[in-house]
């Protein structure tokens, strides 16, 4: 079924991805790309414990996931893929052409961001990141959740 | 300074501060007992809020899902502490007895706290 969903979001693994987006769509795997997690064996194991034992977890650095995208678009299970901020997953987008769409799920208030919604904080340069990226034909959208409506990306610039 | 445990109840939206409310009710008053909410922080900022909550320590932190922000953020910051213990599944019942037992070692106390939660949790046959 592939990767059904490209999450951006700073919890990374937590309770809306393994329970609010994973046992409604039925997700048999996650990745996480995130090259300090990548590189923190103590902090992938933390991630693992915290997801069914029928759900796979992946670990990624920007690179490896490029890589490894058209692989896992192939798997006959549905997955999510999840960076932890704006500037990784645009990066993933550069180096993997075949992402069309990405999710704006959660990232929170720092200094320089403004609230653009309720989850979604975001500086001028995050802004205009995705606004960019939109502009190359990839959907994105902000939803926390499934059961809320999606926002496009043009409404929070 | 006390020499009794801290405890700090760390868990989505309004949890930890309906518990703490409910502790109240039935033990009157906090015992030592601290609210934390994820809402509205990433890792960062949820790390900070809960390192302030425990201060000195030593502390038993509860947390409500085994796989949340919460739990991910309680366990990274026990990892440096040997002072302080991570519990997640908090329930009523294990708050309300950890409130009476806070003069035990942490780790026993974190111990007791998951057997009289586990206990807590039946079914009710009709």
């Amino acid at each position: 079924m592939s990767l059904v969903l490209y999450r951006i979001d700073d919890r990374l693994i937590h309770g809306q991805v393994v329970v609010g987006w994973g046992q409604r769509l039925g997700i048999g795997f996650i990745v996480l790309v995130d090259d300090g997690v990548k590189a923190n064996v103590w902090e992938q194991e933390l991630y693992r414990m915290g997801v069914p034992g029928a759900m796979d977890v992946a670990f990624a650095t920007v690179a490896e996931a490029a890589g490894h995208v058209a692989e896992w678009e192939r798997d006959p299970r549905k997955g999510i893929l999840l960076t932890g901020d704006v500037d990784t997953m645009v990066a993933l987008c550069d180096q993997a052409p075949g992402v069309r769409k990405v999710n704006l799920g959660g990232v929170h208030a720092k200094d320089g961001r403004r609230e653009r919604l309720r989850y979604v904080f975001l500086t001028d340069a995050e802004a205009a990141k995705l606004v960019a990226l939109a502009a190359r034909g990839v959907e994105v959208t902000a939803q926390d959740l499934p059961t809320t409506k999606p926002v496009p990306m043009a409404d929070l610039a | 300074m006390s020499d009794k445990l801290t405890g700090v109840v760390v868990a989505h939206s309004e949890l930890a501060a309906s518990l703490l409310a409910a502790v109240r009710a039935i033990a009157g008053d906090d015992h030592g007992l601290a609210a934390v909410s994820n809402t509205g922080c990433d890792r960062a900022a949820l790390l900070k809020s809960l390192d302030a909550a425990i201060g000195a320590g030593p502390a038993v932190v509860f947390t409500d899902m085994a796989g949340g922000s919460c739990a991910f953020t309680a366990a990274a910051l026990a990892r440096g502490r040997g002072d302080v213990r991570v519990v997640t599944g908090v329930n009523l019942a294990m708050l309300v007895d950890f409130a009476f037992h806070r003069e035990l070692p942490v780790a026993e106390a974190a111990r007791r706290a998951v057997e009289v939660g586990r206990t807590a949790v039946g079914l009710v046959e009709k």
